[in-house]
């Protein structure tokens, strides 16, 4: 039950971050809907993601508040805004439609099937002796993932540092 | 730094230099404990990354920049990089144990702590620059 | 069932804000609530009833846990989000710096 709350939270603060005309409100709104994810993931019993989440979600917020900050926004006023509207409503409701089917396919919510995760279960303890089963699948049974992980966020860093170089200006000059 | 005009009023600085040291440690705890209770390499480097934003957003930027400039911290996270490379592929041949999560732990945080000081000091400097030509 | 379709629903907002705003800010608000959505749906898929969290607490047996797997996969994916992000953001302001405008539309206007 409580998690139909927080996920009707997380659906009411991502519409009012979508509408809202003012930017530094809508990034806040954002960050709301970050706050309710971080709780529903404490709900269903995942720590690990609730701290990442969280901390993710501040260096988020920091970040694009100081990229919107003192920037006006000239209000859009677009033709055909009726015609552009309505093609995306129901562009989303065929697509509801078919999630609808396909969401029937699934196991029930509460069933898992541990397939794999059974064999982790069993073996975390004996083959590194660590406590912490998310840590021991992202880092022992898992660990080369771990290391895509790394290179697609250190790829990140480079490229921040790529677009925001200068010295593409002095050769325009 | 308390005379400094730039950066906050004087009441915020007193209580960030009393808080920031806390919270490194915070980071560093979650980075030791990841094996026992929950945490990790990647969220224990992102508070990290946050006790340094923190003195910039406090400071000022040019406070901050005088004590750890952006080489430095580019220099830390390729060193964090290589590090859990070189980790990673070490464990290729060897058998899983306890002290090559600890250490990819580490390089981890390192490398995330460092990369995400870099990515807010150069979007900061780049506002900086941009609003400058504007005004031009 | 039901909580799967709240799910989608914010899927759903995140996929109108991305096709039908025109300011790149809002645009990387929708790429996030996407990313949200998706993380919540793979932990919902993972969840056991009366489960309890899968860290090992000595002489207790591990019976009944959560699935851990989701768990280490989504963590990759909230890295890999925050990566996007910030390189979306950095490209934005990029073009702000070039064109004076967040609006798309006009970006397209003033390239001849």
């Amino acid at each position: 039950m409580e998690l139909h709350l927080i996920l009707i939270f997380m659906i009411c603060a991502s519409i009012m971050a979508v509408e809202i005309k003012d930017l530094i409100s809508s990034v806040i709104a954002l960050s709301a809907v970050g706050l309710g994810l971080c709780l529903a993931f404490l709900v269903l019993k995942a720590p690990n993601l609730a701290i990442t989440q969280l901390v993710v979600e501040i260096l988020l917020v920091i970040v694009l508040i100081r990229a919107t900050i003192k920037k006006d926004l000239p209000l859009v006023r677009d033709g055909r805004w009726l015609f552009n509207t309505v093609s995306t409503l129901l562009f989303i409701g065929i697509f509801l439609t078919f999630g609808y089917f396909a969401l029937k396919e699934l196991p029930n919510f509460g069933q898992p099937t541990m397939l794999v995760s059974r064999e982790y279960l069993a073996n975390s303890l004996t083959q590194g002796g660590l406590a912490n089963i998310v840590t021991a699948i992202t880092l022992n049974f898992r660990r080369f993932d771990a290391l895509a992980e790394a290179s697609v966020l250190f790829t990140a860093v480079i490229a921040v540092l790529a677009i925001t170089r200068k010295t593409g200006k002095a050769h325009d000059k | 730094m308390t005379n400094n005009p730039s950066g906050m009023s004087l009441i915020v600085k007193t209580i960030t230099r009393l808080t920031v040291g806390l919270i490194l440690i915070y980071g560093f705890y979650i980075v030791l404990q990841s094996h026992i209770a929950p945490g990790g390499g990647f969220a224990g480097g992102v508070v990290m990354a946050l006790s340094l934003i923190h003195l910039v957003l406090a400071f000022g930027r040019d406070a901050v920049l005088k004590k750890i400039s952006q080489i430095n911290s580019v220099c830390l996270m390729s060193c964090g990089a290589i590090a859990f490379l070189v980790i990673a592929l070490s464990r290729l041949v060897t058998k899983n144990h306890f002290t090559g999560v600890l250490l990819s732990d580490i390089a981890i945080a390192t490398m995330v702590g460092a990369g995400l000081f870099v990515v807010f000091l150069t979007l900061v400097l780049f506002i900086k620059e941009s609003a400058k030509g504007n005004k031009q | 069932m039901s909580l799967y379709f709240l799910c989608f629903m914010l899927f759903c907002v995140g996929l109108y804000c991305l096709v039908r705003k025109r300011n790149i800010i809002k645009i990387v608000i929708g790429l996030g609530i996407i990313e949200y959505s998706l993380n919540l749906f793979f932990i919902l898929l993972g969840y056991r009833t009366q489960g309890r969290a899968p860290i090992l607490i000595s002489e207790q047996e591990l019976i009944n846990t959560v699935d851990p797997l989701p768990q280490a996969m989504v963590l990759t994916t909230i890295v890999v989000g925050l990566a996007v992000m910030v390189t979306v953001v950095s490209l934005a302001l990029r073009v702000y710096e070039k064109y004076g405008t967040f609006d798309i539309t006009k970006i397209r206007r003033l390239k001849g």
